[in-house]
């Protein structure tokens, strides 16, 4: 009980709501970055102060965190809602949407005018010459090098059932990452390949798209979702935007973020104004992540050390409940960081939330704390030992005063483990959206971008180091002297 | 006066020490001996707690040993083992004060019975802010001899105080040692498996073997009246006694 209030003081000093302030979410893909800065931006103009949580994850994790209240609102896809939130599998209308979404206490915005559904690609010049510009003309083509995403090949919407409903027979189809698709589109190692209607590389690459002529693909209109208690005012700031944009103009500005890497700039480029303020400031934004996973780690550690080495003392006396604490850390120790998130993020108090990513890695930090707080207090020897208690010193104080202060250096190397093992970890934290060093790292991934990877990776192994450093430096501070002057 | 009654000691299957009664008088020195494995320092860690007896009970000055009176006896007695048992992270006079901090005595008087034990242990004032790695072995004994005096203890038990130290040492530590009893005039339990050290130290000699006592008695009673072969054995195979 009182851990858990422990970690709810962190977690409320990690995120400091201010009352007034609209929170924009956003989910991992370039698209989404430039629809929640266009939101953004569109509320700033009308008076609002207004934050924009970029990148924070997948449908799920933004879903939750709209209907938690940490977002206001999000930009999102009718297939998507249809499909992922809702769940259902037949097309919905509009207005059945918004009356399942209203019962949840989420409103959807009217369509902004864009379609980012599926579409089958092709280099413009090879579909002149073979004179392919629909789908159904691929009939005649059987021959040709298809090389879809893994993704697209296993989908219920995606190659197999459109084979059957178009009758294609295509001889040569095979599963290839989707940067990797462009680059062999290009070289003319594969002729065709799935895509993003909206993708920015559709322009960029002079490809076009086959027309969807039997109408497979089903609708993905770009809408916002908010929260019904959203000021009125808001929303109807939001609903201004509908209507506003087709799919050229939301490729224009995907190939515009892309290319700058600069969101802001490219929901700027929508409002036709100069970005209000840049937020080009790398150092700045190196610092935020640099402090939350600071935050992160910390908050983890300092868990990780009051609950560790009470635990590793107990551990040190033999027995069974020593056995099985040993045991038990040493089990958690070996749960995959992912899976082990994915167990959290279900379970009540935890979902996606700071909370989350701490009590992971508080878990991570035990093992190493606990296992030399207990070895470094069973190596003490027994003529120590025996004199400690001989001197009529209490247990208390025989603890205190003789056994913790020997053990402290093994201690303090379990400690700075567990610091170093949280660095590392900590970049996870960003996959449940809490941020960190982990958010360049994992949006350049998926937005396959290595300047923004290293933007994150960089200062993460630095900071491993600079921790080692730091503790090698608190050796000397809480490790006593005389134990010191053996080398 | 220190008295074990039907005091047994087993460890799992083996047998440490057998149902035993033994008196130890009050200010005299009394020496445990005989071969490794016989059970001398077993009775040493009853007697101050260390250890709980299978059978039997122990008492000290007619207070019981047990869980609630264990704190206040050990600081009524003094403790010294062969490897010191110093305490690493504390300088020479933490390790001595340590015990009196603890229990809030005035520094003025720490500091006094700290140069008073200095001298009577002969150990250099200088050499008190060292660290135990930074001390010799006759000195570290010298510090654990001095810890185990700090608080007056009416009993002092020394298990092989000179056990690890060279020959020379040795020597010269005996004769201070003997020097020290003389002076405190205490109850003295020390442990040796040496026969001429014992005889040096003691006046009751009590030997032991396989965790029983086979006979006490002072060095004379020993020799001229054996109470077994084992005990004519122990004395002969003990080289180099004839001279004491
Ligand atoms: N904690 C223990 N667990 C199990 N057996 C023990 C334990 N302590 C002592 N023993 C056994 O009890 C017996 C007596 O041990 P003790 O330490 O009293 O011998 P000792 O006479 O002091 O020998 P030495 O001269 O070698 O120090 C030995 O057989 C020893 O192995
Ligand atoms: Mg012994």
């Amino acid at each position: 009980m009182k851990s858990a209030a422990i970690l709810f003081a962190i977690f409320a000093s990690c995120s400091v709501a201010q009352p007034q302030q609209i929170v924009v979410g956003s989910k991992r893909f370039t698209e989404s970055y430039v629809l929640g800065e266009i939101a953004k931006t569109a509320l700033q103009n009308a008076g609002f102060t207004v934050e924009h949580k970029q990148g924070m994850g997948g449908t799920i994790i933004l879903w939750q965190a709209l209907r938690g209240g940490e977002i206001a609102l999000y930009p999102e896809y009718t297939g998507t809602i249809t499909e992922e939130i809702l769940k259902t599998k037949h097309p919905l209308s509009t207005d059945r949407m918004r009356a399942l979404l209203r019962q949840e206490g989420i409103g959807m915005t009217g369509e902004l005018g864009f379609n980012n559904t599926y579409a089958l690609v092709m280099r413009r010049d090879r579909a002149a010459k073979l004179g392919i510009s629909k789908i159904s003309d691929l009939r005649n083509h059987p021959e040709l090098n298809i090389g879809v995403t893994h993704e697209f090949l296993d989908r219920q919407d995606g190659w197999v059932p459109l084979t059957t409903r178009y009758g294609l027979q295509m001889h040569n189809v095979r599963g290839i990452d989707h940067a990797l698709g462009y680059a062999a589109l290009a070289t003319g190692s594969i002729d065709l390949k799935d895509a993003y209607s909206t993708d920015a590389k559709i322009a960029e690459n002079d490809l076009i798209v086959l027309d969807d002529d039997l109408h497979f693909f089903p609708q993905y209109k770009a809408v916002f979702l908010y929260r019904l208690d959203m000021e009125s005012r808001a929303v109807a700031t939001m609903e201004k935007l509908v209507g506003t944009l087709d799919e050229a103009r939301m490729r224009r500005l995907n190939s515009e973020a892309e290319r700058t890497k600069n969101y802001a700039l490219a929901a700027a480029l929508y409002f036709g104004q100069k970005p209000i303020s840049p937020s080009n400031d790398l150092f700045g934004k190196i610092g935020r992540w640099t402090l939350r996973h600071l935050e992160l780690v910390g908050a983890s550690l300092f868990l990780g050390i009051i609950v560790g080495i009470p635990l590793g003392i107990r551990a040190s006396r033999p027995g069974q409940v020593s056995n099985f604490i040993l045991a038990t850390s040493g089990v958690v120790q070996t749960i995959p960081s992912l899976a082990l998130l994915a167990l959290l993020v279900p379970l009540p108090f935890f979902g996606i939330s700071p909370v989350t990513a701490i009590f992971a890695l508080f878990l991570y930090s035990l093992l190493p704390i606990v296992r030399n707080t207990a070895t470094g207090l069973q190596d003490i020897p027994t003529a120590v030992r025996e004199s400690a208690a001989a001197l009529g010193l209490e247990p208390h104080a025989q603890l205190w005063k003789v056994f913790l202060p020997l053990a402290s250096r093994t201690i303090l190397a379990g400690v700075k483990t567990s610091a170093i093992i949280d660095v590392g970890t900590a970049t996870l934290a960003a996959l449940i959206g809490v941020g960190g060093l982990g958010e360049p790292i994992i949006s350049g991934l998926n937005l396959n971008d290595y300047s923004t990877i290293l933007q994150g990776a960089i200062p993460a192994a630095l900071l491993a180091l600079l921790v080692q450093f730091f503790f090698d430096g608190l050796d000397r501070i809480f490790v006593p002297k005389g134990l010191r002057l053996k080398e | 006066m220190i008295e074990l009654e039907s005091v047994s000691k087993r460890f799992g299957a083996t047998i440490a020490l057998y149902e035993t009664d033994l008196c130890i008088d009050a200010g005299r020195t009394t020496v445990l001996i005989g071969p490794s494995g016989c059970g001398k320092s077993t009775i040493l860690r009853l007697i101050i707690g260390l250890l709980e007896p299978t059978t039997g009970t122990i008492r000290i000055e007619g207070q019981r040993v047990s869980e609630s009176s264990v704190l206040a006896l050990r600081r009524r007695i003094g403790y010294v083992i062969q490897e010191g048992g110093l305490f690493a992270h504390l300088t020479a006079a933490q390790n001595v004060l340590l015990m009196a901090k603890h229990l809030n005595q005035p520094a003025r008087q720490m500091q006094t019975r700290l140069r008073e034990l200095c001298e009577l242990t002969h150990f250099p004032e200088n050499a008190l802010t060292r660290y135990p790695v930074e001390l010799s072995g006759g000195q570290r004994q010298r510090v654990s001899l001095m810890r185990a005096l700090m608080l007056q203890p009416n009993v002092l038990l020394l298990d092989e105080p000179l056990g690890a130290l060279d020959p020379m040492v040795r020597a010269r530590l005996q004769d201070e040692l003997k020097e020290i009893f003389q002076r405190l005039q205490q109850t003295i339990v020390l442990v040796t498996h040496d026969m001429a050290e014992a005889g040096f130290f003691a006046n009751v000699i009590v030997l032991l073997n396989e965790g029983r006592v086979v006979q006490s008695g002072t060095l004379d009673d020993l020799r001229s009246r054996p109470a077994s072969t084992f005990v004519r054995d122990f004395l002969h195979a003990q080289r180099g006694l004839a001279a004491i």
